[in-house]
């Protein structure tokens, strides 16, 4: 394609022995707002820096224009970036912190006072050229980072979470600025947040990213209402993400109910995860419109609307947005369109290890953690494929009891239960089933029942 | 009260024992008196001999060896240790705590010891002793704390400005030079300071490597001169001055400090 101006192919970076990006593949259009979205920690950054030639990747290609940026150094590369903490230089003043980059040009004085001028108004910055760049507040200083970039017309312009330290009405305003001077500069954007709902109020393309790993990429629109997996629609917007069954075509179980649906392809009774947003779930006042029933249990005023809590006759537990307010306790009727149910294909559906037998009924997996398991009649030695499900896996409050120990990392609400994610030391996975509460960070051991481990010899 | 005016007097007693040696010579090097302790009346006989040649070469040649040292070690004992500690903030753990351990040891090892292994060291690869190995010890023993003043402003300073030039077109050259340089600055001439009163100071690491081709700093003259039988009348003058120097000196780095921990 011939407007893509940014080309990222199977680009992989680690910092000594953790992966940091994995296989990442990216097209970025000119003139696009690109924002990179992920939690901290997600590699966002770094793909950034990577762009920008602060780090070298492992392995892979950034293209500018369809040219090769490996090897080239940050100062020669025709792109700008805005950084999280403004780093203005602090010995120098306004003026000379915009006219950096001119000046290591050898522009001509007069050219560089009146593009400073051009840029400081842009930003709304006038009149500020001798004042001293410490003396700014948060705010100023970010707008004299944005001038200091842009005064290089760059090509294309990077920015690291530039609003994260500022509040949030300072934010607020900051964000349609920067939307208004990219519709009105026309250059390409690559940002940086972790804010989901600036995200979606910037961006043309959001790039979801979560452990080094891009998850989805699409407009702010279809992120929103086409999460392609649990993260995505657990980490943009409020959501309600439950197991369901595909029974056919258009039709979909969950919470002991079946729906109507748009979605297809997926098979008969196939295992799916659904969500469903909050403000997708209408309360039926005229009951014989309500598909399911339940009772509220806590309702708060958030100020457009009420956020509710709701337990369905079935004990599912449901987070439910509406206009109307109804008191706690209270009985009501629910219904959900079918286009607003977004069915996604479960990214697992058990845990899946690799393993080798130490005796007929003993197996070690995990880094060399032994577990027991039925006798199944295999040499010592032989490599095997063991399945355990989700709700199969026992977490212990002492992280010594079990046969191995782990760190719960991600949690996710699926109505009736937790679905954890725990790693291990060595950064092994694993998926959990539990009714238990648990807080992120906490440490946990492991343990399996024999009779839990399906161990099928490996090919 | 009684207790707060006990506190008071212990602090003037103290005070009083530490600069009462400096301040007799200070009163002293205005009387010509040739035995120190003898008031013979107020003149500034001393000070005009030590100025004017009246007082033998070898002294004034000892300043001059002194001073030149001192330029010579502290200006490159401040660009080694300005390199040197960007690139430590550099790296970080173990690695780091390694280097900076490193870093300390010569500064608590005893003189004496610094001397004698130099000294060995240079006979060794057969270094004729001299102007060069002064000047070589004294960049070995300076370069330290120079690292020590310039490291606190490279870790308290954004990362992210010396990539902020280069972002904005900087050669690496360019960026160290006009954006790294100038953030350090303070915390150089601060080390540059150091380092010259610490040259200037040196007597035992001085004196194990100077030597015996005639050179002489300060510290060895005066040494060798007492021993000779007396100190010359004109070193009072000379004490006087340098200890005057040398607390003008503490006084602009006090102050510079002052002034960087207010800015932050």
């Amino acid at each position: 394609m011939s407007d893509c101006i940014i080309r990222v192919k199977d680009l992989t970076k680690s910092f000594g022995d953790k992966v940091v990006l994995k296989n990442i593949n990216l097209e970025v259009k000119k003139g696009e707002f690109v924002t990179i979205l992920g939690p901290s920690g997600c590699g966002k950054t770094t793909l950034l820096r990577l762009i920008a030639g602060f780090h070298v990747a492992d392995e892979g290609v950034i293209e500018m224009n369809g040219q090769d940026l490996t090897g080239m150094p940050p100062h020669k590369r025709a792109l700008n970036t805005v950084f999280q903490r403004y780093a203005l230089f602090p010995h120098l003043d306004v003026f000379n912190n915009v006219a950096f980059g001119l000046k290591l040009k050898n522009v001509p004085k007069e050219e560089i006072e009146k593009r400073v001028r051009k840029v400081l108004k842009m930003v709304c910055m006038t009149d500020y050229e001798d004042r001293d760049v410490n003396s700014l507040s948060g705010g100023q200083q970010q707008r004299i980072a944005i001038a200091r970039a842009l005064i290089n017309q760059p090509e294309v312009l990077l920015l690291d979470e530039p609003l994260a330290a500022l509040d949030l009405k300072m934010r607020k305003d900051m964000q349609i600025e920067l939307k208004e001077m990219h519709q009105k500069l026309g250059i390409t954007f690559i940002y940086v947040t972790h804010d989901q709902e600036e995200a979606l109020t910037l961006s043309d393309t959001i790039v979801v990213m979560n452990e080094g790993v891009i998850q989805q990429i699409g407009s702010p629109i279809d992120i929103y209402n086409e999460p392609q997996n649990s993260f995505v629609a657990d980490f943009i917007g409020e959501s309600n993400i439950l197991n369901a069954t595909m029974i056919k075509d258009h039709r979909v179980s969950f919470i002991n109910k079946e729906f109507d649906c748009v979605d297809e392809g997926f098979g008969e009774n196939v295992p799916v995860d659904v969500v469903v947003r909050p403000e997708d779930i209408h309360i039926q006042d005229d009951k014989s419109k309500a598909v399911f029933f339940g009772k509220v249990t806590s309702c708060i005023f958030k100020g457009v609307h009420y956020e509710m809590l709701v337990t369905t006759n079935e004990g599912f537990e449901l987070l439910v947005q509406d206009y109307r307010y109804y008191p706690v306790d209270s009985e009501i009727g629910m219904s959900i369109r079918p286009e607003d149910i977004q069915v996604m294909k479960k990214e697992r559906i058990c845990n899946t290890f690799e393993g080798t037998m130490v005796s007929a009924n003993e197996v070690e997996m995990l880094d060399g953690a032994r577990f027991t398991c039925n006798d199944t009649g295999l040499s010592a030695g032989t490599k095997v494929k063991v399945e355990v499900d989700f709700d199969k896996i026992d977490m212990l409050d002492d992280k010594d009891a079990g046969a191995t120990s782990a760190q719960v990392t991600a949690i996710l609400y699926k109505g009736d239960h937790y679905h954890l994610t725990i790693s291990t030391y060595e950064g092994d996975k694993l998926y959990v089933d539990t009714q238990d509460v648990w807080d992120k960070n906490d440490i946990v051991g492991v343990a399996i029942k024999p009779e839990d481990l399906r161990v099928i010899k490996a090919e | 009260m009684i207790k707060k005016m006990l506190a008071q007097a212990y602090i003037w007693l103290l005070l009083i024992i530490l600069y009462a040696p400096i301040i007799i010579i200070a009163i002293f090097s205005f009387t010509n008196s040739k035995v120190l302790g003898n008031w013979t009346g107020f003149s500034t006989d001393l000070y005009v001999n030590l100025f004017t040649g009246g007082v033998n070469n070898s002294l004034i040649r000892a300043i001059q060896s002194t001073l030149f040292i001192a330029v010579v070690a502290a200006t490159i004992s401040t660009f080694l240790g300005t390199v040197a500690a960007i690139g430590i903030t550099k790296w970080h753990g173990t690695k780091k705590k390694i280097i900076t351990f490193l870093n300390d040891i010569p500064m608590l090892n005893p003189d004496i010891i610094t001397g004698i292994s130099l000294f060995i060291l240079f006979v060794a690869v057969g270094l004729s002793q001299g102007y060069t190995t002064v000047i070589l010890s004294h960049i070995a023993f300076c370069t330290p704390y120079v690292v020590l003043s310039v490291m606190p402003r490279l870790t308290q300073m954004n990362p992210n400005i010396y990539e902020a030039a280069l972002d904005l077109g900087a050669t690496p050259w360019q960026a160290f030079r006009k954006v790294l340089i100038p953030e350090l600055k303070g915390g150089m001439v601060s080390g540059w300071i150091l380092s010259l009163t610490l040259s200037i100071d040196d007597f035992a690491v001085t004196l194990f490597t100077k030597g015996n081709e005639g050179l002489e700093t300060l510290s060895t003259y005066i040494y060798a001169d007492a021993r000779k039988g007396g100190l010359t009348p004109e070193l009072r003058a000379l004490m006087t001055i340098i200890f005057v120097t040398v607390l003008v000196l503490l006084i602009i780095i006090n102050i510079r400090a002052n002034k960087a921990a207010k800015k932050n």
